[in-house]
């Protein structure tokens, strides 16, 4: 009621617009705050708390455990089972992107759904059907045994988990994207006389080598990170099926808090990594879209 | 050009560009060995029990224990998600603050951190003599070791969905929109209820159904501050793990069917919210 | 190099683009494919280039007589500019243009420098000389359209097909690159195939005209048959304006309400339905009827502004027309808007069931 009686003044009608200005200026900055007490709660907390875990006794103690024989072979397991892994899952999501998004047939989004499996199968699971297709009662087990092959327990079962849990990353990206530029570039280079490699090499792939190093990125995060599905199929034999997300369970239920913050930092560096070089393409492919916008707005 | 499958006339548009068999070929083949056929195991695994051995598993006191502990924390947590990853979202696409361009990367943080690493580190954190656990101590607040530990774990890997399914909705979201809802005489707080909140609602549910989804499965992050005691922080997966580790195939198969189907069914939500929201935003724009 | 198409029909899924077609082009005509959107004329221009298959055996594309029904795009020799062109985003002009002479097997492959004259010499053709190291995204519309045009040619192409090649320009850009076009095939003298649903373009560009509707063929023939001789209602609708009277023809006469029209040495067969249709340039006024068949209009409004003078009238029924006077007529009339006239077709045809008569 009062305010009904004075905005007939300027005067107070002003004072009144900058009040409410202030309220709204305010409840902004509340906003902000609490987002950002949230955010540091959840994530700047632990991702400073591993590294300060780490090096808790010093340099010295960070590096020495680092060089212990079986860090060093949980590092070489996670480098070899990403470099088998990535390299397969990324030919597959090129070559599958290409049949979904470049043809039109039936069933293709069906097609579609079930690359995305992977990602609504928990990782347990993800390990438990090859302990069920490969394991001593599974499947092939028997078969295995017999030809002295060895894949739950070992490398091989590794590999193949991270394969599952990482299948979809490239092709997830692929897909829109490839969709999205359509197929009139790749007419027009068959029209010119090219052949399917060459319009791929030439025309489609640098379309898409963007989208593409995002994916790959993304998988290699998760293939080296990969904890669930591993522990599963990896019977946890120190420094042989130990990749570096389990050796850090295996130094922490020791007790052994510095040596498994200092694994973990190593992965927490990876993930700073992959999360730079994301917002890095992010970054290039915004500007070179606003770049082609206005240049044609002027074109035009 | 090699065609490894032959698809009838009717079933694909020609189209000019070649490789089309042996690209579909190739993936059905890849997509069939790595993930179709290690799933259809469960299937065969599962069948080889009879139907009361299955039920007897599934509705035995210790998992139903694990499923109201998974479900009822993965619902908790994805709650929690929602509101501020709405929050987070709202701040970093409406308000210009410093920093802002390093929170907008750094939500994607449980997305690139692996789940063992934030597992040791959140438990570290809210032990009773963590940075974080000695200030609730005193509260009578335990969160490690407790469902309370479970929630926090699933909260940070879920964190990232909400926040990056309403995000670019927000960002296509018209202003025009909300300044024709205050030219009608709407105030700040009634455009936000009635325009902005309703244009947002699939993209929070999306973003929900998603956290909800990934909650459900994960382990890496909680095994370490739930403390696994049976019928009180054990979770579905780590129970899962267990009747494995006692070679208990066949039982630790029947639990993984129940979470599989609750994914499926999870997916399908997943699938149709999607729809929704790209008719949505369709409609707007 | 001539074209001639036979029986094409095409099909995607339960839509019918094409039914039946068949043409002829002869070498080194410049031929418009003219339709509204549906009307299949895409549809046929990627037939031709070999984008599109069509659905029936006893389909035929023959380039010179030679069938090539079943030939690659690549091995046609064809030269097609796409509708939004097509261009590479991540090549320079010069790469674009080079790509066709790049890509073929090394024993075809003409050398580094011939390329490099080969492209510079058709950027010069085009206009472009000054612009090979830009992007795509860094050009106008009309000096995409260029490139993409340069890109084709490249190839030496014995058919060149170009896709609404003016579709995405504005008005002012589209008329110079109309004019241009015409006088880039007068210098190469290849035999083109442009599709365009813009009637004006048509007409001021081609050789002749191919009128597409539901995917069938209205009319082959030269702008002036097209437009003065139209073969159907469809075609004369379609190529500009028209005033419509709805009557009937009985004892050789039409008859539309007090429009009575003898056949002007056409035999014409009694019908209850059949339809006037005048342009309206071809719309005389009369101040009284003076003895010609007419119809009592008054005028709505008056539209000056412009080389001819638009006017809107409308009969007793309230039924609209629209005529065009020259301004000298417009004085000699003393017209303005309330005036009742007489309108007399000068010119005019009657259609009874889509044949012309």
């Amino acid at each position: 009621m009062t305010i009904s009686t004075t905005i007939d003044r300027p005067a107070a009608r002003f004072r009144q617009i900058r009040v409410e200005r202030l309220v709204r200026r305010l409840l902004q900055i509340a906003l902000v705050v609490l987002a950002l007490l949230f955010l540091t709660a959840f994530l700047i907390v632990p991702l400073v708390a591993v590294f300060y875990e780490a090096l808790r006794d010093g340099v010295g103690a960070y590096l020495e455990s680092l060089q212990e024989p079986d860090a060093w072979a949980a590092i070489k397991l996670t480098l070899l089972v990403a470099s088998i892994a990535v390299p397969l899952n990324l030919m597959f999501g090129v070559v599958a992107s290409w049949a979904i998004a470049k043809f039109e047939f039936v069933g293709k989004s069906v097609l579609t759904t079930l690359i995305d499996l992977p990602f609504a199968v928990s990782p347990v699971i993800s390990g438990l059907i090859y302990v069920l297709l490969f394991g001593l009662h599974g499947w092939f087990g028997p078969w295995l045994i017999e030809h002295n092959i060895q894949i739950i327990f070992a490398v091989p079962g590794i590999v193949l988990a991270t394969m599952f849990v990482t299948f979809p990353f490239v092709a997830r990206e692929l897909i829109p994207l490839m969709a999205a530029q359509g197929t009139e570039e790749e007419q027009a280079a068959i029209s010119l006389g090219a052949s399917g490699w060459k319009t791929f090499w030439l025309v489609t792939l640098p379309n898409i080598k963007w989208g593409l190093l995002y994916g790959v990125i993304l998988c290699n995060a998760r293939a080296m990170g990969e904890f669930g599905a591993v522990s599963v199929v990896s019977g946890h034999i120190r420094g042989q099926t130990n990749t570096m997300p389990l050796h850090v369970e295996v130094l922490y239920n020791e007790y052994n808090f510095v040596a498994a913050f200092a694994v973990g930092s190593l992965l927490a560096l990876l993930a700073l990594v992959t999360l730079a070089a994301k917002s890095f393409i992010e970054w290039n492919q915004r500007r070179s879209r606003t770049s082609h916008e206005t240049i044609t707005g002027e074109g035009q | 050009m090699l065609n490894i499958i032959q698809i009838p006339r009717r079933l694909r548009k020609y189209s000019v560009l070649p490789g089309f068999g042996l690209s579909l070929g190739y993936a059905l083949l890849y997509l069939g060995l790595i993930v179709l056929l290690p799933l259809s195991a469960i299937v065969t695994r599962t069948a080889q029990l009879s139907w009361e051995q299955f039920w007897a598993t599934v509705t035995d006191d210790r998992v139903v224990a694990s499923y109201r502990l998974t479900f009822g924390a993965s619902l908790a947590a994805a709650l929690l998600n929602a509101v501020f990853g709405l929050l987070v979202a709202w701040v970093i696409v409406r308000y210009r603050f410093p920093g802002r361009k390093l929170v907008d990367a750094m939500v994607d943080l449980p997305f690139a951190l692996p789940t063992a690493v934030a597992g040791i580190a959140l438990t570290t954190l809210y032990a009773r003599n963590g940075w974080i656990g000695q200030w609730l101590e005193p509260l009578g607040i335990k969160v490690a070791y407790t469902p309370l530990g479970i929630i926090v774990a699933l909260t940070f890997i879920g964190l990232p969905f909400v926040v990056r399914t309403v995000q670019p909705v927000l960002e296509d979201m018209s202003r025009e929109v909300e300044e024709a809802a205050a030219s009608l005489g709407a105030r700040p707080w009634q455009t936000f209820r009635r325009v902005i909140l309703p244009e947002l609602l699939p993209a929070v549910l999306t973003g929900f159904t998603l956290a909800f989804a990934r909650a459900l499965g994960e382990y890496g992050s909680v095994v370490f501050i739930s403390g696994n005691m049976p019928m009180r922080t054990e979770i579905t997966p780590l129970l899962i793990i267990t009747k494995l580790e006692q070679y208990q195939y066949s039982e630790a198969t029947a639990i993984a069917v129940v979470m599989l189907a609750a994914s499926f069914v999870l997916l399908l939500v997943i699938n149709l919210l999607q729809r929704w929201l790209s008719v949505r935003s369709g409609q707007s724009a | 190099m001539s074209i001639e198409v036979r029986n094409i029909s095409k099909t995607f899924g339960n839509y019918t683009a094409l039914k039946s077609v068949s043409l002829r082009i002869d070498g080194g005509e410049l031929i418009a494919l003219l339709g509204p959107s549906g009307s299949g004329k895409t549809t046929l221009l990627r037939i031709i280039a070999g984008l599109e298959r069509p659905d029936d055996s006893d389909a035929a594309v023959l380039f010179d007589d030679e069938d090539v029904t079943w030939r690659e795009v690549g091995e046609r020799q064809v030269g097609f500019v796409f509708q939004h062109y097509a261009l590479f985003r991540h090549m320079t002009v010069f790469e674009n243009v080079a790509f066709g002479l790049r890509v073929r097997p090394r024993s075809r492959r003409p050398s580094k420098a011939q390329i490099r004259e080969k492209v510079r010499e058709l950027l010069r053709l085009v206009q472009l000389e000054s612009l090979e190291h830009r992007y795509p995204t860094q050009l106008s519309g009309g000096q995409r359209q260029r490139v993409a045009l340069a890109r084709a040619l490249a190839v030496e192409p014995r058919i060149l097909l170009l896709d609404e090649p003016f579709g995405a320009l504005d008005a002012k850009v589209r008329q110079e690159l109309r004019r241009w076009l015409r006088r880039l095939h007068e210098e190469i003298h290849v035999t083109t195939v442009f599709v365009t649903h813009d009637q004006e373009e048509a007409l001021e560009v081609a050789d002749r005209i191919v009128v597409m509707n539901e995917g069938k063929i209205e009319q082959i023939g030269t702008p002036d048959q097209v437009f003065h001789q139209p073969a159907n209602e469809f075609v004369m609708k379609f190529l500009g304006q028209v005033n419509l009277f709805h009557g009937r023809v009985e004892g050789g006469r039409g008859i539309f309400g007090s429009l009575v029209l003898d056949s002007g040495g056409q035999e014409l067969a009694d019908a209850r339905a059949a339809r006037l249709l005048v342009r309206p340039h071809e719309l005389d006024l009369l101040p009284s009827p003076n003895g010609r068949p007419s119809v009592k209009v008054k005028v709505t409004r008056i539209q000056a502004a412009g080389p001819v003078v638009r006017v809107e009238l409308a009969d007793e029924r309230g039924q609209q027309l629209q005529a065009e006077l020259t301004h000298a007529q417009r004085r000699e009339l003393n017209l303005t808007v309330g005036d009742i006239v007489h309108v007399s077709p000068r010119d005019a045809r009657i259609f009874v069931d889509d044949y012309s008569i």
